[in-house]
């Protein structure tokens, strides 16, 4: 494969400064989440400390209103925040793919229709069709906001999967395949996924970076997920209303939420600079 | 003029309205065809919505312990026992005259509620957008302009950063600085009497305001950056410079036109988004705004509510995309005549 190739090429190679950084950050992030189940500094759940503590050699980042560990807390959120992105973007990559390729084979009529209604549906912001889903659930859970953002994301997905699988199926090699004696879903597997693929994964780091952006937004409003679970927006939230006493709490768990989702940028960056040629070269 | 007939010589009888009209009216009939077909396809949406949300929407009405015969009323009266079609039909049809019913808890109409929200919303998000252009038109013109400066690729650093950063972690970060650090403004709130006391709501629209603009304009920078750089790059920018116009003049006689075509449907975009992200941002300062209203009818599942400020939201946000692309028209003659035939 060319992509390969010009991973080694002078271009690919000074822009993978953001691939190396991205990598770094969202390592990081997987790395504290899977520290966290086997262990945490302090219980998440239990008061280690007095109310409100500053910053110190116990506890880095203070303690919350209860006297819990902020550190803590702020490491299980990135749990959360992994778990939102990987589930809303398998859903939304699912769903999204499927419909996509669907498009690209069906009629024109439906083709149009379905065109139209994604564009409509992408218009349809996705904190409020996050909201009206996680209202619908009956409680609020981590599944019911992973679930919603799955589904707004898989309607941008879709659209993109439709043009890029129609660009690859007017190619000439794709009729030499059909004559060789390729079934169709043959050809969708050995050609049209694997030339879609760089650029749909570039979109997916970006769709997770705004996952964990509106799962943070929905917890801060109140509609994440219940207490026990640590989210970035809750703690936001929470620590808003002692801004006063203690700012640090108001500012550490959206440093950690801004590096990973940064992180996630940066790795898109990189990922389609090594990905796509015409891109390193013309800079 | 009377001379010369060929193509090429009618310097301005082409462009007499009564000849351009008909391309251009097909295109608003097309158009707003399309708007009212989107209505219809988000009432469905909504009304789809609305019946996955749990519960009878009588049950609202009826106390703990109601027995059959008051559940049946109050089906009665809500309409919940009527087919799904009926249900439907009578939906679009109040959506059709804007009645959005009365509030579950208040009992007040539901209009009435939205336009006294829609007094702290508009302004908020109206200000915010305009803040975010004064910023992002003279920084994202620079940035590409002096690309090769250290600024301009500081500008463009921190418009990255931005679009990575929650709107609502801006707005705390904001009340940490200039409420709670410099006491400037306060760190959220709204005057009772409303707009009846003008200075006192831009005092505590202020913050609320600075936040939008920013966040905004992070994202929008880069649009403008990457429209500059078309511009720069293009052949008629050149022709002018050969024709002996210097960098500024070119760029300012042509460049702006050519450049905010593609803007002008980025910016209808935006002030949508900003419009609904207003839900994030009233809640931050504890504004009395529609978002407010949103989240607070959903808390108490009060269904008209919910329903009202939905259908708003998304009628104000079509009827922004209408308007940007007919400004893309005005401002761009090759899309006029080509209006007729593509219709999006």
């Amino acid at each position: 494969m060319t992509a390969l190739d010009l991973s080694s090429d002078r271009p690919a190679r000074r822009h993978s400064l953001a691939l190396s950084i991205g990598l770094a950050l969202v390592g990081l992030n997987v790395a504290v989440a899977i520290l966290t189940l086997f262990c945490t500094p302090y219980d998440p759940l239990n008061a280690s400390g007095g109310r409100l503590e500053a910053p110190s050699l116990l506890h880095w980042v203070g303690t919350d209103r209860l006297g819990r560990d902020y550190l803590t807390q702020i490491m299980i959120g990135a749990r959360t925040a992994l778990i939102v992105g990987t589930g809303a973007v398998a859903i939304g990559a699912s769903i999204g793919v499927t419909l996509g390729i669907l498009a690209a084979f069906a009629t024109r009529l439906l083709d149009d229709v379905m065109a139209a209604t994604l564009d409509i549906l992408i218009a349809f912001p996705t904190l409020l069709l996050a909201m009206l889903v996680v209202a619908a659930s009956d409680s609020a859970s981590l599944w019911s906001a992973i679930l919603a953002l799955g589904l707004a994301i898989s309607a941008i997905v879709a659209r993109l999967t439709r043009i890029l699988a129609k660009r690859v199926l007017r190619q000439d090699y794709i009729i030499a395949s059909r004559t060789s004696g390729t079934s169709w879903p043959g050809v969708v597997v050995r050609h049209v996924l694997p030339n879609i693929w760089p650029t749909l994964s570039v979109n997916f780091a970006l769709q997770f970076g705004l996952a964990v952006i509106a799962e943070a937004s929905l917890s801060y409003l109140g509609l994440g997920a219940p207490p026990p679970n640590a989210s970035w927006g809750r703690l936001l939230q929470e620590a808003q209303g002692t801004v006063y006493t203690a700012p640090v709490g108001a500012i550490a768990p959206g440093i950690a939420l801004v590096a990973l989702v940064i992180g996630m940028n940066l790795l898109a960056d990189g990922l389609r600079d090594v990905g796509d040629p015409t891109r390193g070269r013309s800079r | 003029m009377f001379l010369c007939k060929s193509q090429h010589c009618r310097p301005r009888a082409s462009r007499l309205p009564d000849e351009r009209n008909p391309a251009i009216l097909a295109y608003i009939l097309r158009r707003f065809a399309i708007l009212i077909l989107s209505l219809l396809i988000a009432a469905v949406v909504l009304f789809v919505l609305l019946r996955l949300l749990p519960g009878d929407p009588a049950n609202a009405l009826l106390s703990v312990g109601a027995d059959q015969q008051q559940i049946e009323a109050a089906r009665e009266q809500v309409g919940s026992n009527l087919p799904l079609w009926e249900q439907f039909l009578r939906f679009v049809g109040s959506l059709a005259r804007f009645d959005l019913g009365a509030s579950f808890v208040s009992g007040k109409p539901v209009v009435e509620e939205i336009a006294t929200r829609l007094t702290v919303t508009v302004p908020l998000a109206l200000l915010g957008f305009a803040l975010a252009i004064a910023i992002a038109v003279p920084l994202g013109i620079l940035s590409a302009v002096k690309a090769n400066r250290w600024y301009g690729a500081a500008i463009s650093t921190v418009s990255q950063l931005g679009i990575a950063i929650p709107v609502f972690w801006v707005g705390i970060l904001l009340v940490t600085v200039f409420a709670v650090n410099l006491r400037l403004f306060p760190s959220g709130g709204y005057p009772r009497r409303g707009w009846q006391n003008e200075g006192q709501v831009l005092y505590a629209l202020a913050l609320p305001v600075l936040t939008i603009g920013l966040v905004m304009a992070a994202s929008l920078i880069r649009y403008i950056r990457s429209a500059t750089q078309d511009v720069l790059g293009s052949d008629y920018l050149r022709t002018a410079r050969a024709l002996g116009a210097s960098f500024s003049q070119a760029l300012i006689r042509h460049g702006i036109r050519n450049g905010a075509v593609p803007i002008v449907s980025i910016l209808g975009i935006e002030l949508a988004t900003t419009l609904l992200g207003a839900v994030v941002v009233e809640r931050v300062f504890a504004l009395p705004g529609l978002g407010s209203m949103l989240l607070l009818a959903i808390e108490q599942r009060d269904y008209p509510n919910v329903q009202g400020v939905l259908f708003i939201s998304t009628l104000l946000v079509l009827l922004i995309g209408f308007a940007a692309d007919l400004l893309q028209r005005v401002i761009d003659p090759r899309l006029r005549e080509r209006a007729t035939g593509a219709a999006t």
